[in-house]
């Protein structure tokens, strides 16, 4: 049986543990909501880049000297993914759960007989893929979004490495991994293809997009230069958009989830001290019990 | 085409929504000439060079300029979407910076060792040009 003393210092230690999560919850919240405030304002720009390459991808008949962000380089052996993931920890399982999808997808096309290259983006892909994969990585990023918004500039360097990587043959399929933002509760590791291009499926929230889109449709348009040349210089600009996209997605995945972890820490911290102090209770009550029975048998053997 | 009738001008960047206006004109430096915009324009998608937008709000307006570093214009009849990956109001920028920033650019440049890097000095220099003289006008 610990001595009170002992007791009593658990206790304190579990109190201050309860404020620093619950701190940290808060902390959480209000950067969530900025993320969120992010995501919203881009947007416009994602809904309107949709709009059009729906409009120029609709007008080209794809050739063998079509852009080859399209039409891809013929093969697929050699895949590229580019792995999103937060800098910082204490965020229940945001990071695990992605590494996890990301390990079975290596192992998935490794057993196809093809080769894996890695980018990564965020501190804990790299560490959490370095032991295993260490020989797969082409390139680490971390520190992106540390001041508090991810800047559209820190993302075109990643998107630029890529193409970068793309233009000297280095592959043939980019996947972006990242987890997608469901709601506050769920965030889902999600595999998106970049290179080559695929035309997006519209979702609920391009709805807009689909809209216009099709109301647009039979509006003939002009192209200047021709769809082709546009075609070539909006398939990069798109590859921005997505990998943007997706980092604000983690940004505001990963708040969420350590929200959501850091709200289970401090319900699991008050139930630690509850049982605790009844612990405690228990154990001054049986000290004080032990002191009167002490006192009596001694005044009864007088 | 009526002259006095406006449209809606929206010029959009990755990270915000940055415009959204009704403009009387607006000309547009795309990637084969500037393009004057007013409503009723027939629908086209244009690429845009680093350049200088230039919005008439009404007629006889002096124009409000904005310096974009490229991108694309969508325009139909009503609207006109300029996605723009970087925009700067030139009536916030003054020449002083501007000629700070183009020495420290250049300084910088003669110091680069790879490719990539020159490359994007002297795109950044050439945007600050532009913008020097867009002010300068």
């Amino acid at each position: 049986m610990p001595s009170l003393k002992e007791f009593r210092d658990r206790i304190a230690s579990v109190k201050s543990t309860k404020k620093i999560t619950s701190a940290m919850k808060m902390v959480a919240a209000s950067k969530l909501k900025k993320a969120q405030e992010q995501a919203e304002s881009s947007q416009p720009y994602a809904t309107a880049m949709a709009g059009m390459l729906a409009r120029v991808a609709g007008g080209v008949v794809v050739h063998a000297n079509s852009p080859k962000l399209l039409i891809g380089t013929g093969k697929d052996d050699v895949h590229l993914l580019v792995v999103v993931t937060s800098d910082r920890g204490l965020c229940g399982g945001f990071n695990g759960n992605l590494i996890r999808k990301v390990r079975q997808d290596i192992r998935a096309l490794q057993a196809e007989g093809k080769t894996v290259k890695l980018v990564t983006v965020g501190r804990k892909a790299r560490d959490l893929l370095k032991g295993e994969h260490k020989d797969k990585i082409v390139t680490s990023y971390t520190g992106i979004g540390a001041s508090g918004r991810v800047r559209f500039s820190e993302v075109n360097e990643i998107t630029e490495t890529v193409l970068g990587l793309f233009d000297k043959g280095e592959f043939d399929i980019c996947t972006l991994v990242y987890n997608e933002f469901r709601s506050v509760l769920v965030q889902k590791p999600t595999g998106q293809q970049l290179i080559p291009f695929k035309m997006q499926e519209p979702e609920e929230a391009n709805d807009n997009a689909k809209g216009e889109v099709e109301e647009t449709a039979n509006v003939p348009y002009d192209f200047e230069p021709e769809e082709e040349a546009i075609l070539g210089q909006l398939l990069p600009r798109n590859l921005g958009v997505q990998m943007f996209r997706a980092l604000l997605d983690s940004a505001a995945g990963e708040q969420a989830a350590r929200m959501t972890a850091m709200d289970g820490a401090t319900r699991n911290a008050g139930d630690r001290i509850n049982a605790l102090t009844l612990q405690y209770n228990r154990a001054r009550q049986a000290y004080i019990t032990k002191e009167l029975i002490e006192i009596i048998s001694g005044a009864e053997a007088v | 085409m009526n002259d006095a009738k406006t449209f809606d001008f929206e010029l959009v960047s990755p990270e915000a929504k940055l415009m959204s206006e009704p403009a009387w004109q607006v000309q547009v430096p795309a990637e084969e000439g500037a393009m004057g915009v007013r409503a009723g324009h027939s629908p086209i998608v244009a690429t845009v060079k680093p350049g200088i937008v230039e919005i008439w709000k009404s007629e006889g307006d002096k124009p409000q300029k904005i310096f974009i570093a490229g991108g694309f214009a969508d325009i139909t009849a009503d609207n006109l979407t300029v996605l723009a990956e970087e925009a700067v109001n030139i009536a916030d920028l003054n020449a002083a910076d501007l000629d700070k920033d183009i020495q420290n650019l250049t300084d910088e440049l003669s110091l680069a060792q790879d490719d990539m890097a020159k490359a994007r000095l002297e795109k950044q220099i050439s945007f600050a040009e532009i913008k020097k003289a867009a002010l300068a006008a």
